[in-house]
């Protein structure tokens, strides 16, 4: 019986050791945000690069917080966030090699049609923000460390409020973009989201309209919200990282036809693209 | 392995200087999980005792197996429930009990009350079946009856306590949906434990996951400590 225990998990174990042998793709670890992935884009532009590459990209969505220290711990190949400041102090660190832009969307802020703090068509989010703080307007954070969030704590300093979540007004969830919008929905609350996961969930959303933004890329006057992306390869001095296909994914993310596709990603199902390419060889095609 | 090391030593400090953050969210998470075992204990070891004492009751072949699938309910089914229940399209979103500790009450109190009952049943089921019979002869009420039951089934009543306890103090499914995860309101340690990970905050999570086994140490050790000396005085 015993022996037969053992047997058993021999050959499980070896079943398991088959599935990565050498005739089986290349596996990359992309660490990313939860945009990138609940937007549909990657799953739009990936299978493309796996074929390409025979390589198979196991895509691990996360706040951008989290998706840096997977970098940082080398538990990823290669990560795709927006945080462009903390992108840098990443590869100053030398926990990445170098950055590079992929693309960029915008960020609106959303709130209820009743429009208690009277922020509807303003230009400037910071002023919007101002407004709320001051009608103590219920107002939904992220609080997750994400790309978003830290965008949204960039803006509150802007606007020169240093937001309390002792406060009742101001609810730090800790939560996805999707979640959070869902809160704001239901609790008639302001939240700063990225265009890309609005759009996409707005059937749900009927008690929301954007604020500040504009209804495309087009008519959001404020630079602040300017949503850039940015890819690096982890560091190899990590050990187990995938260095040389990190950096193929690279190459591969901000070529001109990659580029393209991202551009035109969207436009079908919202009626505008939910990213704009920025590579370097899309800018000097 | 180097980040668990760290992790440890990191959470071990976090613990000394207890944060008052901290001690809100252990404080909430009590509450909540308290009072969701409470209501649960007050209506489901009389819904179990009564179901255990009327063996052969009319519906039993359909009512015990739904209790043993409610025994494992997933929390976070429970949760979208709850929520879908509660929102303000739902049918009790007048109560604006979603995001809110009464809401969380509400979803634990779902979870715990199926272990209650079932356990209960089974530990009355356990005591000798003369004993109740006897009871009765002797001129007990039906209430008499099925409290001296319970007194004997006691071990088993304090296996429905513990396990209704773990079950929901540990649940993240449906606090991290009904709650919302709030700061300084409706976080409590399971979710601030997803929610420190997701950051990256591995030490924190740590200290809060530590905190939480302490926290149903204790709990449990009270659990055990009250059906030892109910046991000797009786």
């Amino acid at each position: 019986m015993r022996n037969r225990l053992v047997l058993l998990i021999v050959v499980a174990l070896a079943a398991a050791a088959c599935r990565s042998g050498s005739n089986d793709p290349d596996v990359l670890r992309l660490a990313t945000t939860t945009s990138t992935a609940d937007s549909g884009l990657l799953e739009a532009l990936l299978p493309g690069f796996e074929s390409q590459y025979n390589a198979r990209v196991d895509v691990i969505a996360v706040g951008t917080g989290q998706a840096l220290s997977l970098g940082e711990a080398g538990d990823a190949d290669v990560v795709l966030v927006h945080a462009r400041d903390r992108e840098d102090v990443f590869v100053a660190e030398g926990h990445g090699t170098f950055r590079s832009d992929v693309m960029y969307n915008d960020f609106v802020l959303v709130g209820p049609i009743a429009d208690p703090a009277g922020v509807l068509g303003m230009s400037l989010a910071a002023d919007a923000l101002n407004a709320i703080a001051a009608a103590e307007a219920p107002f939904a954070s992220r609080g997750d460390d994400s790309g978003t969030h830290t965008k949204e704590l960039g803006l509150w300093e802007a606007a020169g409020v240093v937001p309390d979540p002792t406060k009742i007004w101001y609810q730090s969830l800790g939560q996805g973009m999707g979640a959070t919008l869902q809160f704001a929905n239901e609790t008639g609350s302001y939240t700063l989201t990225d265009r890309g996961t609005f759009l996409a969930q707005r059937a749900t959303l009927s008690a929301l309209d954007v604020m500040v933004g504009g209804t495309t890329i087009d008519e959001n006057a404020d630079p602040a919200l300017l949503n850039p992306y940015g890819v690096i390869p982890v560091n190899p001095d990590k050990g187990g990282v995938n260095v040389h296909l990190a950096e193929q994914f690279v190459d591969w993310l901000t070529s001109v036809d990659v580029q393209r596709q991202i551009g035109e990603y969207g436009i079908g199902t919202f009626g505008q693209p939910l990213f704009y390419p920025d590579s370097e060889p899309w800018k000097n095609r | 392995m180097d980040t668990l090391a760290e992790a440890l030593v990191n959470a071990l400090k976090l613990l000394r200087d207890m944060d008052p953050a901290l001690l809100e969210t252990v404080g909430l998470t009590l509450q909540v999980t308290g009072a969701a075992l409470v209501i649960a204990l007050i209506i489901g070891i009389p819904t179990g005792a009564a179901i255990g004492l009327s063996p052969g009751v009319r519906g039993a072949g359909f009512l015990i197996p739904l209790i043993y699938t409610g025994m494992g309910l997933p929390p976070v089914a429970v949760g979208l429930f709850v929520y879908l229940l509660l929102s303000n399209q739902g049918p009790l979103g007048g109560l604006d009990w979603l995001f809110t500790p009464t809401g969380m009450v509400l979803a634990q109190t779902i979870i715990a009350f199926p272990l209650v009952v079932g356990l209960t049943m089974a530990a009355v089921r356990g005591v000798d079946a003369q004993l109740p019979v006897q009871l009765r002869a002797l001129g007990a009420t039906r209430r008499q009856t099925a409290l001296t039951t319970l007194v004997e089934a006691r071990m088993g009543v304090t296996a429905a306590v513990v396990a209704a306890f773990g079950s929901i103090i540990s649940e993240v499914g449906a606090v991290m949906l009904v709650g919302g995860n709030i700061e300084g309101r409706t976080r409590v340690l399971t979710t601030a434990i997803v929610l420190e990970t997701r950051k990256g905050n591995f030490a924190l999570a740590l200290a809060l996951g530590l905190i939480l086994l302490a926290l149903a140490f204790v709990a449990n050790f009270a659990f055990y400590r009250l059906q030892v000396r109910r046991g000797g005085g009786s």
